[in-house]
């Protein structure tokens, strides 16, 4: 099978400071990837590089088997790489309707007539449980709903790769729950990148993690694999799970 | 006259602009550097600084240097508290937001302009030398009061930069351009310097005017190219910067004086405008300026 | 936002279109050209409101596009000779032209600089007229002889200096730019533009190229405010600098804030209330200008939405 993503020798430096650092990453289809690693140990870089939201200093970044690396943010979110903030990013003037329209008009293949979009976007909407606030101003919304949103948003873009930068940021534990229920669901459609701090959510979800530290891969493996890696947990986990 | 007495007077006649103008540049640097406020009046306040000159000196009978002294003095601090007053009415409401404050300060711009086409009308006036007093060089004759201007505004350039860098008050001023909130947190009234700033900004622009005024004449439209010009100098010294104003404001006032002897002076416009807004584009950090942050 | 209900956004456009088209046959001389003038000015409102408004720009330097077509479509009459409709298309080209290439560069900037970049392209458009004053007319202006202002179609003729011509014309002009303005807010671009006013950087991660949507908001606003330069100069018979100056890059935006930003009748409204307060204030004072800057200050500090977008956030949310 030929992987989604791979990256080759990826690099960024900041000033002096190598944020990202010759990574080499490779990624299957079908995969849920949790990315750890302490704060400052590049990996929001990482997943910004891979969605061109900043420019690489070098190395290449090949999706579906394409060079990427020179594709601007927006041709790259065509081609099926969607990016969730980490800092909720939505348009709280707007009504959580018009948030996912936009998305939705962009990828509708077959015809933009009003009852396609419409039925495009209730389907996201039912998807992340917020079909019964369509018509609310987003800004108004929970933070945990403005989550959600987000998230709906991603969606909507029917991606191939969906990037998520800690999605439970904030969340209260039942919100958690019913979160890890979701990206379960996404990933039968979808590859998941998935930044997260929470250790108990990244067990349950993810098939492999990649710890990041100082802009360096530190190790790979499944997550068992990591849980019982001695160099991870000194270096990293600690004495945690 | 020969080639390079008339370089010569050229060099003059620019050192002159060039010195006024850094004053006027220095003001609209210091406001957009610590406030993030392009104020668009700023012309407006060099020009009341140039009206009022005319009122105070007339109004002063004896020795033309009595009334211009007393203008000096007087003149920018009405503009000081004028502005002051514009500033707590207007800017302070807005929360300093960049784009609102732009769309205020031209407002601003329309009523000072026409309030002195009203109470001024719409003559063009003198105000008389303080002393005239020729130096005479071995081509021609020159202003003692012109080079007089070269040096007051150098000695101003000085001083500000003094108390910029060694003074306490310097210090807060610095401390708010490169933080307000956190200067906020360690107690600077952030609002208080904002104020104090909006007025010392425009009280250069009128110290400015008072100093130009007897060469030029007072005229209610006069701030116009002023502001053009102060702008071109903060773009291309590099927004915020003292040192780059200075360099900017003495290679501007050159090169206007100069180009303006062989050129036509709408041509020097169009091209000095044409090249800061390429800057703008292209180099939004200033010539002089490092990479912002 | 405004989904639910078009028939009654429809429905008000049309009123508003009929209404002005009935004023025209009970309006004294006086008023009857003067709002012949507000509805071309308030083109060119429109026009800077799909920038500002829609997309979230804000523009110092629309004069130049209203410039492009007033001179475009003026000296192609005065030192070309060409007839009316040629004229006009020569204005329109001009302005997509000129805003074509100020898009390109300015938006290469954001915020203030955008304001000061536009602010100074403007300005060296306005010097250019001075400067070529022997073909432009400088400060002075040029008049657009009357037996040129008059529209051919085979063996009939319009001639737009007749008040009733002029005003029939001003208002063709005015309804046709105001149903693509509705047109193009109801469509999809239109709610690119309004979400790259609200969060660009978010758009861009939806997958939408915001440069050249942005591109194309200059150009179509560009196009707009040059058709109301180039129905100017035809309807009006006068290309002078003053229209390329500082003030109606101003003008326009104080239009727009006071009838409304991002409405659709904002533009009308704003620019007819206007001159009805200048008109009631002129007999007091001859600074105008005084009560555009005290105009200016008081709606951004106490009124920022403007007329209609109070109206639509308060009671009307169907508004376009």
């Amino acid at each position: 099978m030929t992987p989604l993503l791979t990256t080759k020798g990826l690099s960024r430096s900041f000033g002096g400071l190598r944020a990202v650092d010759s990574v080499d990453f490779t990624l299957m289809p079908g995969e849920i990837r949790a990315v750890i690693g302490p704060n400052g140990a590049g990996k929001t870089t990482f997943v910004s590089l891979v969605s061109g939201r900043i420019r690489p200093t070098s190395g290449t970044i090949i999706f579906d088997g394409a060079d990427i690396t020179d594709l601007p943010a927006y041709a790259r979110v065509r081609q099926g790489i969607a990016y969730t903030f980490q800092i909720t990013s939505i348009y709280a003037n707007l009504t959580v309707y018009a948030n996912v329209a936009l998305p939705v008009q962009l990828t509708l293949r077959h015809g933009h007539s009003k009852s396609a979009i419409q039925a495009a976007v209730m389907a996201a909407l039912e998807h992340t449980g917020l079909a019964d606030r369509a018509h609310m101003p987003a800004g108004q919304l929970s933070y945990g709903h403005q989550r959600l949103l987000e998230v709906a948003m991603g969606l909507a873009l029917k991606p191939r790769l969906l990037i998520l930068d800690e999605p439970t940021q904030g969340l209260a534990d039942s919100e958690i729950d019913n979160f890890v229920e979701l990206v379960r669901d996404i990933a039968t459609n979808a590859t998941v990148l998935l930044i997260e701090h929470n250790m108990p959510v990244v067990m349950q979800l993810a098939d492999r993690i990649t710890i990041f530290n100082a802009g360096k891969i530190l190790a790979e493996g499944t997550p068992e694999a990591i849980r019982d890696n001695a160099a991870v947990q000194d270096a990293y986990l600690g004495t945690a799970p | 006259m020969h080639f390079g007495p008339h370089l010569l007077l050229a060099a003059l006649e620019g050192l002159v602009t060039s010195a006024v103008l850094a004053l006027t540049a220095l003001g609209l640097s210091l406001v957009f550097g610590v406030m993030r406020v392009v104020n668009v009046a700023h012309g407006e306040f060099f020009m009341l600084g140039a009206v009022l000159a005319w009122a105070i000196s007339t109004a002063i009978s004896g020795h033309p240097a009595l009334g211009f002294l007393a203008a000096l003095v007087i003149a920018p601090l009405i503009v000081g508290a004028i502005a002051l007053i514009a500033e707590r009415l207007v800017l302070r409401r807005l929360n300093y937001n960049p784009e609102a404050t732009i769309v205020a300060t031209i407002g601003m711009l329309y009523i000072i302009q026409q309030l002195a086409l009203t109470f001024y009308g719409p003559e063009a006036r003198p105000v008389e030398p303080p002393f005239s007093y020729r130096i005479l060089l071995p081509w021609f004759g020159y202003s003692g009061y012109k080079l007089s201007v070269i040096a007051a505004s150098a000695l101003l350039l000085i001083t500000t930069w003094l108390v910029l860098t060694r003074t306490k008050i310097g210090l807060i001023m610095r401390a708010t351009q490169y933080d307000s909130e956190t200067a906020q947190a360690f107690g600077i009234p952030v609002d208080r310097v904002y104020g104090g700033v909006f007025a010392l900004g425009a009280m250069l622009a009128a110290i400015a005017a008072v100093l130009i005024v007897p060469i030029s004449q007072a005229h209610y439209l006069m701030g116009q190219d002023p502001l053009l010009l102060s702008f071109i100098v903060v773009i291309i010294g590099g927004l915020g910067s003292l040192r780059g104003t200075v360099v900017a404001a003495v290679l501007i006032g050159l090169s206007d004086g100069i180009i303006s002897m062989f050129f036509s002076p709408t041509l020097a416009k169009i091209i000095a405008t044409l090249l800061v807004a390429m800057v703008l584009v292209f180099r939004p950090q200033g010539l002089f300026g490092t990479a912002s942050r | 936002m405004s989904e639910a209900s078009p028939a009654k956004a429809y429905a008000l456009h049309l009123g508003v279109i009929a209404l002005l088209l009935a004023l025209s046959f009970v309006l004294p001389g006086y008023y009857h050209g003067l709002l012949a003038r507000i509805m071309v000015l308030a083109v060119f409102a429109m026009g800077y409101n799909m920038l500002f408004g829609y997309a979230g720009l804000l523009s110092l330097g629309h004069a130049m596009f209203f410039g492009a077509g007033l001179y475009g479509a003026g000296l192609a009459i005065i030192q070309l000779g060409w007839s009316v409709p040629a004229a006009f298309a020569a204005g329109l080209g001009c302005g997509v032209v000129v805003s074509l290439i100020i898009g390109l560069l300015a938006l290469r900037t954001t915020g203030v600089a955008f304001m000061i970049v536009t602010m100074m392209f403007a300005q060296v458009f306005y010097l250019l007229i001075l400067y070529f004053a022997t073909w432009t007319g400088g400060d002075q202006g040029q008049v657009v002889p009357q037996p040129a202002r008059v529209l051919e179609f085979g063996a009939t003729s319009l001639d737009l200096t007749n008040p009733t011509v002029r005003y029939m014309s001003a208002l063709a002009l005015f309804t046709i730019v105001l149903l693509i303005t509705l047109a193009i807010v109801r469509s999809r671009y239109g709610r690119v533009l309004v979400a790259i006013r609200e969060n660009e950087e978010r758009t861009k991660m939806l997958g939408y190229d915001t440069f050249s949507n942005k591109l194309m908001a200059v150009v179509v606003s560009g196009a707009i405010c040059a058709a109301s330069g180039a129905a100017y100069a035809l309807l009006f018979g006068y290309v002078g600098s003053s229209f390329a100056s500082v003030q109606y890059s101003i003008l326009p935006l104080l239009w727009v804030l006071l009838g409304g930003a991002a409405t659709t009748l904002g533009p009308l409204l704003g620019t007819l209330f206007m001159y009805y307060v200048i008109d009631v204030t002129s007999g007091y004072t001859s600074a105008y200008l005084l009560i555009v800057g005290i105009a200016l200050i008081l709606l951004v500090l106490f009124f920022p939405k403007g007329i209609l977008g109070t109206i639509r956030q308060r009671w009307l949310g169907w508004l376009p």
